[in-house]
């Protein structure tokens, strides 16, 4: 498909960058990694400026949220060489009480409400981002609705309540 | 961008207005809120503020089964709500390792490129009633209600559709569907035609709308901007031609390209679009011939349900209707990006699985959302009544917006 394939992508990324970066898999083609924050902005930027690989375009910035895990909070960067037709995918998970991340925005000014968002849903604080508001809910909203731990409905809704069911 | 007079401190006019152009303003088709600060008639700044009917589509789509998340997509554009249904099939489909018959892929090919048309002819009529034609619009709306009765014949419905099911559609296209598909054909190209006259050298148009809100490749890329927009910039990145789904590598169409990004440009870009999208279907058509024509769907009885007759009277299918709506089948635990080339621009969904019924965590990747940032930032220096064709022509969806 592209016009260098995920091997040769990873092992230029893996000798520019050594250790820096654990493999995750390649689910449906698409090349996936995992580093840490401290590196983050260093590899997109990287990525984003080499002459070969040109990932120039930013097609995502979202987070997940697994809260089993000891890192709960994971940012997952889509992006897209558009001159070789190639995407990968990187991933950057951090413990709960640290939130806090290197902003892209000074790479891509996409960026900008991409992080707001995530922000926005998943409390991941931007450091370095112009602008760090909430971006769709209400300003002075507390929670971070997209973290498993916040209930699709309301919990303290009267209601729904069994007994009005004859339950 | 171009340079206005600043106006000093000891100016006695040194005021500037603060205008709240929405959130409900009729102007700008849709909740969307810019505050702007006006020199004049001269935006010296503005800001955006989003969200007005945000639904939450993300966290709701993490306890919906997958099937029932297809009328969530229906509302994201819901100027074109068949991409919208059909990415969103794809995608599931992706994750299981579903084939499709081609006639399936032609059937879907042929119901996006009509959702597309008719987003772009809200888009640019919309766009002529902003520079003062109203006739255009008019003429043009008459196709788009061709279109809905085309879905309507498909799915029942017309603007938030529901169209098609994961592993193909609910049912067979009937003959009133193909008979309205080439009644439309005939008589669309004429309207587009007309349509096209009325505005392409049309003096007033064009001066109204040529280097207004030009954006340069650079800028429109490092915005992550894409569709029609971003492709009036020069910058020929089509996510059918780029990464075909749907066996669009079976089509023969170009991606029309623009220069300098302009709204006239835009205009010029979407119409384009609805020609090689008539000259899409027209294929598609021809290729339906060689095709059998009772295959709507693949055969994946674990993903798609079996007819309501065949549940109450067969025992295996009676097996798989419970499965599927109990959510029974295992599904695998990975994660997949899939994109298709929504009218707006590359629209993406982002699925992480855990192998149960519904999403662990899918993400849409919204082009209105991505697009609309530049809004406040390019519309500084600019005329307000430019900045409201502008608003047009970026085609802002705002329920693709807030999601």
């Amino acid at each position: 498909m592209g016009k260098f394939s995920n091997e040769e992508l990873l092992n230029k990324l893996n000798a520019e960058f050594p250790e820096q970066l654990t493999l995750v898999g390649e689910p449906f083609g698409l090349l996936t990694l995992e580093t840490g924050k401290d590196n983050i902005i260093a590899i997109l930027s990287y990525l984003k400026n080499d002459a070969a690989l040109q990932f120039i375009y930013l097609t995502d910035i979202t987070a997940i949220h697994y809260p089993e895990q000891e890192k709960q909070i994971g940012v997952i960067y889509h992006l897209h060489s558009l001159v070789n037709n190639v995407r990968i995918r990187l991933k950057v998970f951090m413990t709960d009480g640290d939130v806090h991340m290197p902003t892209a925005t000074e790479l891509w000014n996409g960026a900008n409400w991409m992080e707001r968002e995530t922000y926005d849903f998943f409390g991941v604080i931007f450091d370095g981002h112009p602008d760090l508001r909430r971006i769709l809910n209400v300003d002075d909203m507390t929670a971070f609705p997209m973290r498993k731990e916040f209930p699709l409905e309301d919990p303290n809704r009267v209601d729904k309540k069994d007994y009005f069911f004859g339950r | 961008m171009q340079n206005h007079p600043v106006y000093t401190d000891n100016d006695p006019q040194n005021e500037l207005s603060t205008l709240n152009l929405g959130p409900t303003h009729p102007a700008t088709h849709g909740v969307f809120q810019n505050v702007l600060q006006l020199d004049g008639e001269r935006i010296v700044s503005g800001v955006s503020t989003i969200g007005y009917i945000h639904r939450a589509f993300e966290k709701i789509a993490e306890h919906r089964p997958f099937y029932q998340i297809t009328p969530l997509t229906d509302r994201l554009n819901y100027c074109s709500s068949p991409i919208n249904n059909m990415g969103w099939h794809m995608t599931v489909e992706k994750l299981l390792g579903i084939e499709m018959p081609k006639r399936v892929d032609y059937l879907r090919v042929i119901v996006m490129e009509l959702a597309r048309i008719s987003d772009h002819i809200v888009c640019n009529g919309v766009l002529g009633v902003d520079t003062g034609a109203f006739t255009g619009f008019l003429y043009m709306m008459e196709h788009r209600e061709a279109i809905y009765e085309i879905y309507e014949e498909v799915c029942g419905s017309r603007l938030t559709t529901n169209i098609g099911r994961i592993g193909g559609f609910e049912r067979n296209f009937n003959t009133i569907a193909f008979d309205k598909l080439r009644k439309f054909l005939k008589t669309f190209p004429k309207t587009l035609k007309e349509f096209e006259s009325l505005f392409n050298r049309n003096r007033i148009f064009v001066d109204r709308t040529r280097d207004v809100a030009a954006v340069t490749a650079e800028d429109a890329l490092s915005y992550s901007w894409s569709g029609p927009i971003l492709r009036a910039t020069g910058v020929d990145y089509d996510v059918r031609a780029m990464n075909p789904y749907s066996s669009y590598e079976d089509f023969e169409f170009e991606v029309p390209v623009g220069t300098n990004g302009d709204v006239y440009n835009r205009f010029l870009v979407r119409n384009e679009e609805m020609w090689q999208s008539l000259r899409i279907i027209e294929q598609a058509l021809a290729k339906l011939e060689k095709e059998p024509t009772d295959i709507f769907h693949a055969d994946v009885p674990d993903f798609y349900l079996p007819p309501k007759e065949e549940v109450y009277n067969n025992m295996e299918a009676l097996i798989y209707h419970f499965k599927i709506v109990m959510g029974e089948v295992p599904t695998p635990t990975t994660e997949v990006y899939h994109s298709v080339e929504g009218a707006n621009g590359e629209l993406g969904f982002y699925l992480v699985n855990d192998g149960g019924r519904s999403p662990y965590r899918l993400h849409f990747r919204r082009p209105s959302f991505i697009n609309y940032q530049m809004y406040a930032p390019m519309s500084r220096g600019m005329l307000l009544s430019d900045a409201i064709i502008n608003m047009s022509s970026l085609n802002v969806i705002a329920g693709e917006l807030d999601a």
